[in-house]
């Protein structure tokens, strides 16, 4: 099977800095990889590379079998993402913001998108409130939920549930999955939750200090570190580099 | 009193500015220009006192004001238009949308022109109820002047968006100095004829100057001189073509250097 995405040798140098260190992962249609790593990692920098946000020092991307750089848009159109960092417009409301983001995603019947991601989130009640008048797990839900106006075939979501209680985080999960079951897309996952990581996850990518560490299935990983625990082998992966470093 | 309390307030506020290049400028900027402002507005009057030339300075000043105003708006709309996406922390999102650099420029434009129409509109029709000024009277000349303002107002603003995308957050300060930079060397009250020699020769790159020139020869004269036209139209495909460049650059730096992030967390 052809993967969505494919991420070869990619590197990110600020100066003499090395954000991400030749790193190579894919990901195929349905499946949900997981991006794990300590603060600093370079998961943040590669998903910006992976929006055109930033550009790699080399490596390359290829999405939809297509090159990133020379499709941008192509690529962008059947992708998406949400991130606690890049919430809607607060001026606007969840109406208006759905309605917008479906516009810009090309998406014709925009007026009906907005109003059945509306209906899909739970976020009826909260349609005509300004959105920065609603609380940040409100927020973030409409951020997750705009990540959908385009039926997306990649979908990029960083910490989606950061700021969610755990009956609402499990709520969110479960319609992030259901709905990308229904697009057979794939999903690059981060988060700092690792019981949630277990549950969404077909396969996870450690990284520490730019370099990819572990990339396997969570079963086999525990198998491979003799932990039962992922938060066990997070810390003990975490903790490679500075041992080398000393 | 504390006096370590006035101390972190001092402190925190003067490192803010301190550190910030845009606001460094506003600091000093605004005063430096307004005096090349006020010190031409200056000269100029005193010339016409010694050479006692007798004008119609509601229609000179109002009407100079009227175009000015508009160009500041068109400018403005359009710098604020980004400047909006990236205060409500909606700029990555766009910028990871499909969407192409010119369409994102060409919305801005329609923002651009929509709000320049409804508030020249507006600012002549005041013009006329409080001071019986009739922008309207300069007929078909009108034409030239506003769409010349406003396009040099969008070029403006395409670098205002280059510079944010550059300084973050901090430079939107520019977006409203930049305009007021170019007023005292637009002879938008004045003629050219009162700059020092030098500065008649700089100033020559400003299609401003040309607009407001050309303006005033309209206003005095009846006549409409071809030659400011030109150079104001020709100056305005180069500066709108060289805006475009700046941006297409900064936007490439920003992705270079991660600055694009950036935008949402300074």
């Amino acid at each position: 099977m052809a993967a969505l995405l494919r991420v070869s040798n990619l590197t990110k140098r600020y100066n003499s800095f090395t954000a991400v260190n030749g790193i190579s992962f894919e990901i195929k249609p349905g499946e949900i990889v997981s991006l794990l790593g300590p603060n600093g990692a370079g998961k943040t920098t590669t998903i910006q590379m992976l929006l055109t946000l930033v550009s790699p020092t080399s490596g390359e991307i290829e999405i939809f079998g297509k090159n990133l750089q020379q499709h941008r848009e192509e690529v962008l159109s059947m992708m998406n993402f949400s991130a606690p960092y890049s919430l809607l417009p607060y001026n606007l409301t969840p109406r208006e913001g759905l309605m917008v983001f479906s516009m810009l995603y090309g998406v014709r019947n925009y007026r009906e998108k907005a109003r059945s991601l509306l209906e899909e989130f739970n976020l009826g009640e909260l349609a005509d409130r300004k959105i920065g008048k609603l609380s940040s797990g409100e927020q973030m839900r409409l951020g997750v939920a705009k990540s959908f106006v385009n039926d997306p075939k990649l979908l990029l979501l960083d910490e989606p549930t950061a700021s969610l209680d755990p009956p609402t985080a499990r709520q969110l999960r479960a319609k992030v999955l259901e709905l990308i079951r229904r697009t057979g897309g794939g999903v690059l996952w981060t988060s700092h939750n690792m019981r949630e990581v277990e549950t969404v996850s077909n396969r996870i990518v450690f990284l520490s200090r730019g370099r990819i560490m572990a990339d396997d299935t969570p079963q086999n990983l525990k198998k491979r570190f003799g932990q039962d625990d992922l938060e066990e082998i997070f810390i003990t992966i975490a903790r490679e580099p500075l041992r080398e470093a000393v | 009193m504390n006096r370590l309390h006035v101390l972190g307030i001092f402190y925190r506020n003067i490192v803010l500015i301190r550190r910030s290049v845009p606001k460094l400028f506003g600091l000093f900027g605004f005063v430096t220009v307004a005096l090349f402002l006020w010190g031409f507005l200056t000269l100029w009057v005193q010339t016409l006192a010694e050479t006692d030339v007798r004008l119609d300075f509601i229609l000179l000043i109002l009407s100079a004001f009227v175009f000015w105003s508009l160009f500041d708006l068109s400018q403005r709309s359009f710098g604020v238009s980004f400047l909006e996406e990236v205060w409500s922390r909606n700029v990555i999102n766009l910028f990871a949308s499909p969407v192409k650099l010119g369409e994102m420029v060409l919305g801005f434009v329609l923002v651009g022109v929509t709000q320049a129409l409804l508030a020249f509109f507006y600012i002549t029709s005041l013009a006329f109820l409080l001071y019986t000024l009739n922008i309207w009277d300069l007929g078909l000349y009108i034409i030239p002047f506003f769409v010349n303002i406003l396009i040099f107002g969008w070029a403006l603003g395409v670098v205002t968006i280059g510079l944010v995308v550059r300084f973050g957050p901090s430079a939107d300060i520019l977006a409203f100095f930049i305009p007021f930079m170019l007023l005292p060397f637009s002879a938008v009250y004045y003629p050219v004829s009162i700059f020092p020699p030098i500065l008649q020769r700089i100033t020559f790159i400003l299609p401003t100057r040309h607009m407001f020139e050309g303006m005033r020869s309209v206003i005095t004269e009846g006549i409409m001189p071809l030659h400011n036209v030109f150079w104001a139209s020709t100056l305005n495909v180069a500066s709108i073509v060289l805006a475009f460049l700046f941006l297409y650059w900064m936007l490439r730096q920003a992705r270079v250097k991660g600055y694009l992030s950036r935008l949402v967390q300074d």
